[in-house]
């Protein structure tokens, strides 16, 4: 069964989990053996992006060390085999188009989305 | 796969905080009382939707005790559901993410529910004829 994981809603939760947590079940899916890849839309478009960085957060006295590093998480999805797939009108619509971005993200114009979701047994959009 | 169609639903939402509750419990309802297996995957703070201590509360406001109230409480919904499925002769299997239990300090469940991982969810979606993932903002 092939999987295509959609993941729209960016830097959800980021802090508290110190994870995108789809993105971190991606990774435990595709270690068991899942066949699974990535399309990157919205504000997760940004995961691409190259040079992000989140300092400690400090609550009171609390100080959390590592910090979520997104881009990190999906480059090491690309290195274990994962497909990451881009829009690009959402790198466009946020400015993000020329940034640097992860070498393997494969963007993806609106009309080649419906083409991608028919390769796939089930599609989740989380 | 068996001739008996399956589907497996991932829920994302934490009780009392979204209408996406409520309809993913109908759509669960309905798939049962058309005779479908259905499995849950709760992740996140949906693992409190089966929250064995969830209380239900009077209201001053509608001037009504906890009784006259009827409070609805998701454990119930999912009780419900679990016995709705064995009435229909059909296979109801709810897990919660093992982590996102602990995290949250989520272990009181009510019976019939299953603690698992990430695993659980692909064996489900496997054996599923579709997966609807209900996520949250």
């Amino acid at each position: 069964m092939k999987v295509l994981n959609i993941v729209s809603a960016g830097y959800r939760a980021t802090l508290e989990e110190q994870d995108d947590t789809v993105i971190w079940l991606t990774h435990v899916l595709k270690k068991a053996g899942a066949e699974i890849d990535v399309l990157l839309r919205g504000s997760a478009s940004n995961y691409v992006i190259e040079g992000q960085a989140v300092t400690p957060l400090t609550v009171g006295e609390r100080v959390q060390l590592h910090g979520p590093d997104v881009h990190g998480q999906t480059r090491g999805l690309a290195e274990e085999g994962v497909k990451i797939y881009v829009l690009e009108a959402d790198l466009k619509s946020r400015g993000a188009y020329n940034s640097p971005r992860l070498q393997q993200a494969q963007l993806l114009s609106s009309d080649e989305l419906p083409g991608l979701l028919s390769q796939y047994d089930q599609v989740w959009h989380w | 796969m068996t001739n008996q169609k399956t589907l497996t639903f991932v829920l994302m939402d934490a009780p009392f905080e979204s209408s996406r509750t409520a309809t993913a419990m109908r759509l669960v309802d309905i798939a049962l009382g058309r005779g479908l297996n259905v499995n849950v995957f709760a992740y996140e703070g949906a693992v409190f939707l089966p929250f064995a201590p969830q209380k239900a509360h009077p209201n001053a406001v509608h001037g009504r005790d906890a009784e006259e109230e009827d409070h609805p409480l998701p454990r119930e919904w999912v009780a419900s559901l679990i016995s709705k499925a064995a009435r229909m002769g059909v296979a109801f299997d709810w897990v919660n993410c093992g982590l996102c239990v602990d995290e949250r300090g989520a272990g009181e469940a009510i019976e019939g529910v299953r603690r698992g991982s990430p695993a659980d969810l692909w064996a489900m979606a496997s054996s599923s004829h579709n997966t609807l993932v209900i996520p949250t903002d």
